[in-house]
């Protein structure tokens, strides 16, 4: 006679059959020695998991309005109990989210898993990486902050460059003529309701697909895929491997348990990310910076030429997006190991050292100059303490002409332009007047800025800026004028 | 029954079904009633969603003071609440100008959104240049690019002066394909 616990279970697993359905699952067979590659996946689920229940706790108390948002997340941040925390968990598991599809996808990659049977899967996990930026973005905005409304600005300034219906895309993502109320409740429809929805709608298949082909086997060198014979050297792996259920299960499981607490490590210990200053469009002194993921993209955006930018905003994307949802098409078949695949693991490397440079750069920012360098940082005392009368006057000028914003001294000031520590070993007096008066490079004219005496002293001024005893650079034009 | 059904069951199945006209007629039929219902529902949710390009209110005029505020030579950052604003915009409500005097009735009104990516431009009246603090823009005191990634000057609002007082047409954000 079975025990009662025992026949309720029965009774209910009558109807649901779930152990019909689901222990199949669970117990599947995956090939032997998959190691720990194959954890990112599962623990990229589980941020987004985590990003549910925190997402929907803080949707309790935010409020999605342009007028109390900014309230609203202050209130989280400084009375609503663990409301901190739950902030905090939501970005740090959004930022793990990103970091851990990434890594996922580069496994995946590596070990070349996307090949015949298993297109469909990277399919739709290309989707799903472009729904996590999506999200990522768009939570980005709902910290209805100075970087938000900005933010939402930049990204205005992207679309609206888009040929033909540039401004009315710029409108539906605003919502209305200008960035307002209508612009963050569009902002949370997407954030809450339709990314997500469409996340689940892709994970479904992507899970049941993971399930219906089966973990892929470790890659071997010399081992290529082959539609014709894959499926019989797939069934011959399986039938040596072991259930999923409970060795594999179990690593899964660990590696997402470790995840979640270097999130809630990492939330206690830096707390949430802001909100930084209000969304009022007259604080103008704002200086907009995107979240890390974003960073390579500020970098890129800043260093492309300028003839070229709209294009490189408007078909980079497309292409890169393009390139990843057909590689499974050109690549589909062949070796999988890497050490069989240079290019692969070359395009990799190239692609992470290029979004590490780009981050950093952007991180960095040299291009911005520093706003407030003019007034804040002053000439250093040594250059200062040798100058004459007009040296002087032409250093007050270099100050307060805010050449410093861009021009640093003895690396102190911003570093758009050149450091001019040293300007007057590289120009010439003639050059230095040339360039001060008609610019080039990224630097303005300041021929209509400055009056003939102000040039004057600013260039014995600059003409200072060299080592002592080193002798002075001389020009063609220089020359000429001797003669 | 008639004998010959009686004896084939396969027979008799068949012609229990409807006859093959009125089972195609059904057939198209869900499918014209499923495209009618669906376009019913779905016309209006996507009509709701571009809404905002149909419903394109144009800029209003928003007064700025009267002129006598506006120093001649001289650049001011003047804020006003967006004419097309919302009653539930908060501060995001309020947007800022460049109020340049030039002399007499003559001014020009920048947009503060850099023509780049659209960060606000900063005024140094010391140097008489705008400064971009995202990639590093530089415009000069009439709004002409200077130097940086802008592919053109800085956005003006269209100004005009009534009973002696500034007024500009204001409301869109400003973008490369639709400037003012």
């Amino acid at each position: 006679m079975p025990s009662r616990t025992q026949r309720i279970i029965d009774w209910f697993d009558l109807r649901l059959g779930i152990r019909t359905a689901v222990l199949p699952i669970l117990t599947h067979p995956v090939p032997r020695g998959l190691g720990w590659y194959y954890v990112f996946g599962s623990a990229t689920l589980t941020m987004f998991m985590m990003q549910i229940v925190t997402g929907i706790c803080l949707a309790v108390v935010y409020v999605p309005a342009a007028s109390d948002a900014y309230t609203s997340l202050e209130y989280l941040n400084n009375e609503q109990p663990l409301g901190w925390l739950l902030r905090a968990v939501h970005y740090w598991s959004a930022t793990g989210m990103v970091v851990l599809i990434s890594l996922h996808a580069t496994r995946v990659f590596l070990m070349g898993a996307f090949k015949y049977p298993r297109e469909l899967t990277w399919i739709l996990g290309v989707f799903l990486l472009l729904l996590t930026l999506g999200l990522a973005f768009t939570g980005q905005v709902l910290r209805w902050d100075q970087d938000a409304y900005w933010g939402v600005g930049v990204g205005a300034a992207m679309v609206g460059r888009v040929p033909f219906i540039g401004p009315a895309l710029v409108h539906v993502l605003l919502g209305g003529p200008n960035i307002g109320g209508e612009t963050l409740s569009r902002f949370f429809g997407l954030h809450v309701f339709v990314l997500p929805g469409l996340t689940i709608l892709l994970l479904v298949p992507h899970l049941y697909l993971v399930v219906r082909q089966g973990i892929s086997s470790r890659p071997a060198p010399g081992k290529p895929v082959d539609p014709k014979t894959y499926e019989a050297e797939y069934e011959k792996e399986i039938a040596a491997g072991e259930p999923f259920y409970p060795y594999d299960f179990a690593k899964d499981a660990i590696f997402s348990a470790i995840c979640v607490l270097v999130i809630f490590a990492l939330a206690i210990s830096f707390g949430p990310k802001g909100p930084s200053e209000p969304p009022d469009p007259t604080l103008i002194e704002a200086e907009p910076r995107p979240d890390w993921y974003f960073l390579p993209l500020f970098a890129l955006l800043a260093l492309s030429p300028p003839e070229m930018e709209t294009a490189i905003i408007l078909t980079l994307p497309v292409v890169a997006v393009a390139i990843l949802l057909l590689l499974p098409f050109f690549a589909g078949k062949g070796e999988r190991h890497p050490r069989r695949r240079p290019v692969a693991v070359l395009v990799v490397l190239l692609l992470f050292l290029t979004l590490g440079v780009l981050g950093w750069l952007g991180n960095v920012a040299p291009w911005s100059p520093e706003m407030f360098a003019w007034s804040g940082t002053p000439i250093p005392v040594h250059i200062v303490e040798r100058l004459t009368p007009e040296q002087l006057q032409g250093a007050a000028v270099f100050q307060n002409k805010t050449c410093r914003n861009c021009h640093s001294l003895d690396g102190q000031g911003g570093k758009r332009g050149p450091d001019l520590t040293l300007v007057a070993t590289r120009l010439s007096h003639s050059e230095l007047i040339r360039q001060v008066i008609q610019g080039g490079g990224n630097m303005p004219a300041y021929g209509k800025q400055l009056s003939p005496a102000e040039v004057e002293a600013l260039v014995s001024f600059l003409g200072t800026l060299r080592r002592e005893g080193e002798p002075l650079p001389r020009s063609p034009a220089a020359d000429e004028t001797k003669n | 029954m008639s004998e010959h059904e009686s004896r084939s069951p396969k027979a008799s199945g068949a012609a229990a079904e409807s006859p093959p006209n009125r089972r195609s007629a059904l057939g198209w039929l869900s499918v014209a009633l499923g495209a009618l219902a669906t376009t019913a529902a779905g016309v209006p949710v996507v009509g709701y969603l571009l809404s905002p390009i149909l419903r394109t209110p144009g800029d209003r005029w928003v007064d700025l003071g009267p002129v006598e505020e506006y120093p001649e030579k001289q650049t001011r950052l003047v804020d006003f609440v967006d004419p097309l604003h919302r009653p539930w915009d908060g501060q995001s409500e309020r947007l800022a100008a460049y109020v340049r005097h030039d002399e007499g009735e003559k001014f020009q009104v920048f947009m503060v959104n850099c023509t780049h990516l659209g960060c606000p431009v900063s005024w140094f009246p010391q140097s008489g240049l705008f400064l971009c603090p995202c990639h590093g823009g530089v415009y000069y005191q009439d709004g002409q690019r200077a130097s940086g990634p802008p592919p053109r000057g800085l956005y003006s609002y269209d100004s005009r002066v009534v009973d002696g007082r500034l007024q500009i047409r204001a409301g869109r954000l400003p973008t490369l394909q639709q400037p003012g």
